[in-house]
């Protein structure tokens, strides 16, 4: 690539991304279904019924200590080389103790819904409603799962794949010029 | 004693103090906040979808209008996506202008807050000593990009363009007066006992529920939790400056106020050592299938109008996969979400604003508190509503 400098992979930082992998491999080796490393980023797939007890293991185990919730966000997989499940939700845990991040997904087809993390990280309330209002992911267990950033009464879900770049909503088509 | 306590009372959107078109919904107990909504998504522009149709370099100019205030942070965020993508690293010039010139948009973002801020809770004149300051930045924003807010200035792979002649001396010359009128303010607020009135004790949260909330910038920093982006996971070559993170310890208003204040200086000595850095050499990563040749050469070389063609018609190529690329922006932790599926545009972008992370403590903050605490506590958390929606 040029005459730039590449990136140099991080010694310290892999092995301690292999160390949080070592732990939950221990902890519940099958429930992990793919695990990927690209770009010194740790990706783990799992499967949305063992979300809240790696998430809980995650964030109380001293020796991984993930407090911080960084992100939520989906993925809507309709146009990927492999679309289904159609969706995938992204959680960017973050250890402020012991300064690793970790990648965790659940995917999930159209009306099927994901457990809540706000139990265990508060800050996931808006970000679990931004999701649900722009790909239509429901929540289950969600203390307040409404729209977030479109109207109340907005139809449709705006992140989706098949949702149009150049919409605009029925009622302002309908007002007279 | 008649069986209604409560009024219900809406507070914005079109609200001097709410910083934009922030709605809440307050239920009030006489002048005491019962319960607090927070109402967002009036400033909702669909950035994040906007961005998956347009090529890697189009969308750069989409992220200046989420925060607004610091239009160089949000590029910053993107383009350290992409590049990590890419596996590229701009040159050590390229990289110390960036440093530069964000560091710079945090003072200019600070500014801002800090005269909106006063300004909310009654001491006028602070604004306007802010925005002559703020003045000074814009018009280097304008002399290096050409634009005095939407500046656009970085790319993939480097910068739009060089610096122009004399800027040095002109940065030079803002950050030898910088200090002396941030002392200045510093004589206008800090023991002011009107300003520490309103503001010591306020909004307080505790150490643990700002980690709960994922509070991040100086508004978790006031807690008295050291996490800076810069520090933790330095990008753009931030291990090799001096600096420190300033803290609070009861993380209410007035900590939040120190802490920002404190950053202004450090962020004054960082401009300060990247100025000292600026070396002559390259901006840009030389690979013309990323970086547009220059201009001239398009005349002489028949490969550079090749590159030139394609890289505008086609855009350039980033590898599948996905990348989370943080950055200490002037609110907290601006994080850009990055999947790419092989094309010339991005699978799906994600930002994670730090102001929409932020504003969701509010309710903790404000409620059994009195209205006029809202206000306070809204201008501490220094949000910028074209970031929360986006």
């Amino acid at each position: 690539m040029g005459e730039g400098e590449t990136r140099t992979e991080s010694q310290a930082e892999v092995q301690t991304e292999g160390l949080v992998l070592q732990r939950l491999r221990e902890q519940f080796g099958q429930a992990l279904l793919e695990i990927k490393t690209w770009r010194n980023e740790t990706t783990v797939v799992l499967a949305p019924q063992d979300l809240v007890r790696i998430c809980r293991f995650l964030r109380d185990d001293p020796g991984l200590a993930f407090d911080f919730l960084s992100d939520v966000t989906g993925v809507d997989r309709l146009m990927l080389p492999e679309p289904s499940p159609r969706f995938e939700v992204v959680y960017h845990v973050y250890s402020l103790q012991y300064r690793r991040r970790i990648r965790l997904k659940v995917r999930v087809d159209n009306g099927q819904a994901v457990p809540t993390v706000t139990d265990l990280w508060p800050t996931a309330n808006w970000h679990e409603r931004e999701v649900y209002d722009l790909l239509g992911v429901t929540f289950e267990g969600h203390p307040d799962l409404r729209r977030i950033l479109t109207p109340d009464d907005w139809e449709g879900h705006p992140l989706r794949k098949d949702y149009p770049v150049e919409a605009s909503p029925k009622w302002w088509e309908e007002e007279p010029a | 004693m008649s069986p209604i306590r409560t009024m219900t009372v809406n507070m914005g959107p079109q609200h001097p103090s709410t910083h934009g078109v922030l709605r809440l919904v307050l239920e009030l107990d006489g002048e005491v906040v019962v319960k607090c909504i927070p109402h967002i998504g009036y400033l909702h522009t669909g950035i994040e979808k906007g961005l998956e149709s347009k090529r890697f370099q189009q969308g750069i100019p989409l992220t200046d209008r989420m925060d607004y205030l610091a239009p160089l942070s949000n590029n910053l965020a993107l383009v350290l996506a992409i590049e990590k993508a890419l596996g590229i690293v701009p040159p050590e010039r390229g990289q110390t202008i960036r440093v530069l010139l964000t560091e710079l948009t945090r003072i200019k973002s600070h500014l801002v807050w800090l005269g909106t801020h006063a300004m909310d809770i009654g001491a006028m004149s602070v604004f306007l000593y802010c925005f002559r300051e703020r003045e000074a930045i814009l018009d280097l924003y304008e002399a290096a990009s050409g634009q005095r807010m939407m500046s656009s200035f970085f790319r993939v792979g480097g910068l739009a363009a060089d610096l122009p002649p004399g800027f040095e001396e002109r940065v030079q010359a803002f950050l030898e007066t910088f200090p002396a009128r941030l002392a200045e303010y510093e004589a206008l607020l800090t023991k002011n006992p009107l300003w520490r009135q309103r503001t010591v004790g306020i909004g307080a949260i505790s150490r643990e529920d700002a980690i709960a909330m994922a509070l991040s910038g100086p508004s978790l920093r006031a807690c008295g939790v050291s996490y800076d982006v810069r520090k933790a996971h330095p990008y753009s070559g931030y291990e090799r400056y001096q600096f420190e993170v300033p803290l609070g310890k009861v993380g209410d208003v007035y900590d939040r106020y120190m802490v920002r204040m404190a950053e202004m200086y450090q962020s004054h000595r960082i401009a300060a050592q990247a100025l000292a850095r600026l070396a002559p050499g390259p901006i840009n990563v030389a690979d013309p299938k990323l970086v547009p040749p220059p201009k001239p050469l398009l005349k002489s070389s028949m490969e550079a109008l090749i590159h030139h063609f394609k890289l505008y018609s086609e855009g350039f190529h980033v590898p599948a996969g996905e990348v989370y690329q943080p950055i200490e922006a002037p609110k907290g932790e601006l994080g850009a979400y990055l999947v790419s599926d092989g094309g010339t545009r991005p699978y799906r972008v994600h930002f994670r604003a730090p102001s929409f992370v932020n504003l969701q403590a509010l309710q903790k903050m404000v409620e059994g508190r009195l209205v006029a605490d809202v206000v306070a506590v809204i201008g501490s958390l220094d949000i910028v509503l074209g970031e929360i929606d986006r």
